[in-house]
């Protein structure tokens, strides 16, 4: 087990090293990065000053270790805009992304899970084709756009709801109506095909020849080793929630960590959405790394592969 | 077997149409600014004109118009980005699947970690740093795409290489480089085709997105999401300029997935869990 937390934990640090890597060369491609972290108004002197504090007068290959080294005492940078350090931006937008997951996390799964398994009990007939538009749907529509069309309705023209802004329970419901659609056709999918598969199993033939109920085979065999295929399936989940949650954010101005992304862009801030992009990275790969270790905890055919 | 599914055949005809024939059937240019018709309704509702069939934006532009001279740009994108970010994958795949060993664990690793690491955060960071564009917008796309192409050709040439007329031409002294290209490339090109209709979906969404968030083609040029965008803020006073796009990019996707249904069906059924 500790050989193979290491491993991972090597291979998650390499993998942040590429991502570095790529952000340092891309801020490089166009000339000096000086020009990109400058706002417009700056004097000459700023920018012989700021070139000499980042070190970027030297050969490529310091300038990557210095970058590399600041990042690591944590410095990635002062936002252009907003003009406080780009990692302490983050921070102070992030608990507000984490508030309105779990609940699309939770609204995925109460939707998606229980239409997977109709239609896998019903393969073929009419509850398994509606279930199957329903995925189609959700995958065609634009989040942004179901965004805006939710705030038409509920917030224009019934008035039921506010249209953006963090606040009281109310101001919930669309961000996480919008950013669970975007996640409930896949949890559907994927619970059906698993569905499909386990009810195939010889356990599953056991469990009827045994002469327990349905009910007992279908969510307790069925359901449960189902969900097995799901958690393999986190990494590309995590990946969704954080581009999900860029769209949603911005849509309803949510002052969290997608809608901060969103106004490093517009705003070309670029120390900003560096920095964005390395805590990203570095979040994707703790989740991912920890739902490994549990999963190859609960499951010891993963540790041992 | 499965019958044509006509109405996505027919959306998807006519929206290819409407593109290329754009400046024929535009009734207005999508740029001119006609500020004295700004905000006006679609025709049919109240206040609307009838030269305006859709209604006009904030700057008076024509909507219908935009909506023709914006299919363009999704189409335009959608052929690119498949061809680079398809073409990159089905290389990689192909030459993980057959040369294996190092080459192979090196490059399904990057595959790996492509799917890890959200797409969008280097299309974004693309934008900022090289400027929006059409070759920007490309290039992002193609990095969204290639790893499922590459992961799934792969999967195809490592069944296709133990086949006997590989052993065949190896016997005969074809060069490697030979035996990809004629001998494995035709092998998977089925699979490639299925892949590239069911990923076009994907790329019309990326790019209304990346547009959306200010990341895509720059205006004033039409596109979809630009449109959407640009419309949200006026919502309560004229919702059709941002709704009308979003009607459009949802029935264009809904299209091509169900047409690469029916194509998946029809080429390879075996990718049915794709």
């Amino acid at each position: 087990m500790g050989r193979f937390i290491v491993r991972r934990l090597l291979q998650g640090l390499i993998l942040l090293f590429l991502v570095a890597g790529v952000v340092f060369i891309l801020g490089r491609l166009t000339g000096n990065p000086a020009d990109l972290m400058l706002p417009e108004d700056a004097t000459a002197e700023d920018r012989v000053r700021l070139i000499a504090q980042l070190g970027l007068d030297g050969p490529l290959h310091t300038q990557f270790l210095k970058f590399i080294g600041n990042a690591l005492t944590g410095d990635l940078g002062t936002s252009i805009r907003m003009r406080q350090p780009a990692v302490e931006v983050f921070f102070s937008r992030l608990p507000n992304t984490l508030a309105i997951i779990p609940w699309a996390i939770l609204f995925a799964m109460t939707i998606g899970i229980p239409l997977g398994v109709a239609a896998a009990l019903n393969r073929g007939n009419a509850i398994d084709r509606a279930a199957g538009t329903v995925a189609v749907l959700g995958i065609a529509m634009p989040s942004f756009w179901l965004g805006i069309i939710l705030i038409f309705v509920f917030s224009v023209e019934l008035g039921w709801l506010p249209s953006g802004r963090m606040g009281g329970p109310e101001h919930y419901v669309l961000p996480v109506i919008t950013l669970g659609t975007f996640l409930t056709a896949g949890f559907m999918r994927l619970t059906r095909s698993s569905m499909l598969d386990v009810m195939e199993s010889e356990f599953v033939k056991l469990a009827r020849i045994k002469g327990l109920s349905e009910r007992t085979v279908i969510w307790k065999h069925c359901l449960r080793n189902a969900m097995i295929p799901l958690l393999t399936l986190w990494g590309v989940f995590v990946g969704n929630l954080i581009t999900g949650a860029i769209v949603t954010e911005t849509v309803f101005a949510w002052p969290g960590i997608g809608r901060l992304t969103y106004e490093a862009v517009i705003y070309r801030d670029f120390p900003l959405l560096q920095a964005v992009i390395i805590l990203k990275s570095i979040l994707i790969l703790g989740i991912n790394l920890l739902v490994d270790i549990l999963y190859a905890f609960v499951d010891p055919r993963i540790r041992l592969s | 077997m499965r019958r044509v599914p006509w109405i996505p055949t027919l959306i998807i005809s006519a929206i290819i149409i409407m593109a290329l024939l754009a400046p024929l059937i535009a009734p207005h240019d999508p740029i001119d600014q006609t500020l004295k018709d700004k905000l006006l309704p679609p025709f049919w509702m109240e206040g609307g004109n009838p030269t305006y069939v859709l209604g006009t934006d904030a700057f008076g532009r024509d909507i219908l118009s935009r909506l023709i001279y914006g299919a363009r740009v999704s189409l335009l994108v959608a052929l690119l980005a498949l061809t680079v970010g398809g073409g990159v994958g089905l290389s990689i795949g192909i030459i993980a699947g057959y040369l294996g060993g190092v080459v192979e664990s090196v490059l399904m690793r990057l595959v790996d970690a492509a799917f890890t690491f959200p797409a969008i955060l280097f299309a974004l960071l693309l934008a900022v740093t090289m400027g929006q564009g059409l070759g920007t917008l490309v290039i992002a796309i193609s990095l969204l795409l290639w790893a499922s192409f590459a992961r799934i050709i792969r999967g195809e040439v490592l069944a296709l290489k133990q086949r006997d007329f590989v052993s065949l031409a190896k016997v005969r002294g074809c060069s490697t480089l030979r035996i990809m290209a004629t001998h494995i490339l035709p092998n998977v090109f089925n699979t490639f085709m299925v892949l590239v209709t069911l990923n076009i979906g994907v790329v019309i969404i990326a790019e209304a997105s990346l547009s959306f968030l200010g990341a895509g083609i720059p205006p004033p040029t039409p596109t979809w999401g630009l449109m959407v965008s640009e419309g949200r803020g006026r919502i309560a006073e004229a919702w059709w300029v941002a709704l009308i796009p979003g009607i459009a990019i949802t029935l264009l996707v809904l299209s091509v997935n169900v047409f690469g249904d029916w194509l998946r069906d029809r080429l390879d059924p075996r990718l049915r869990q794709l």
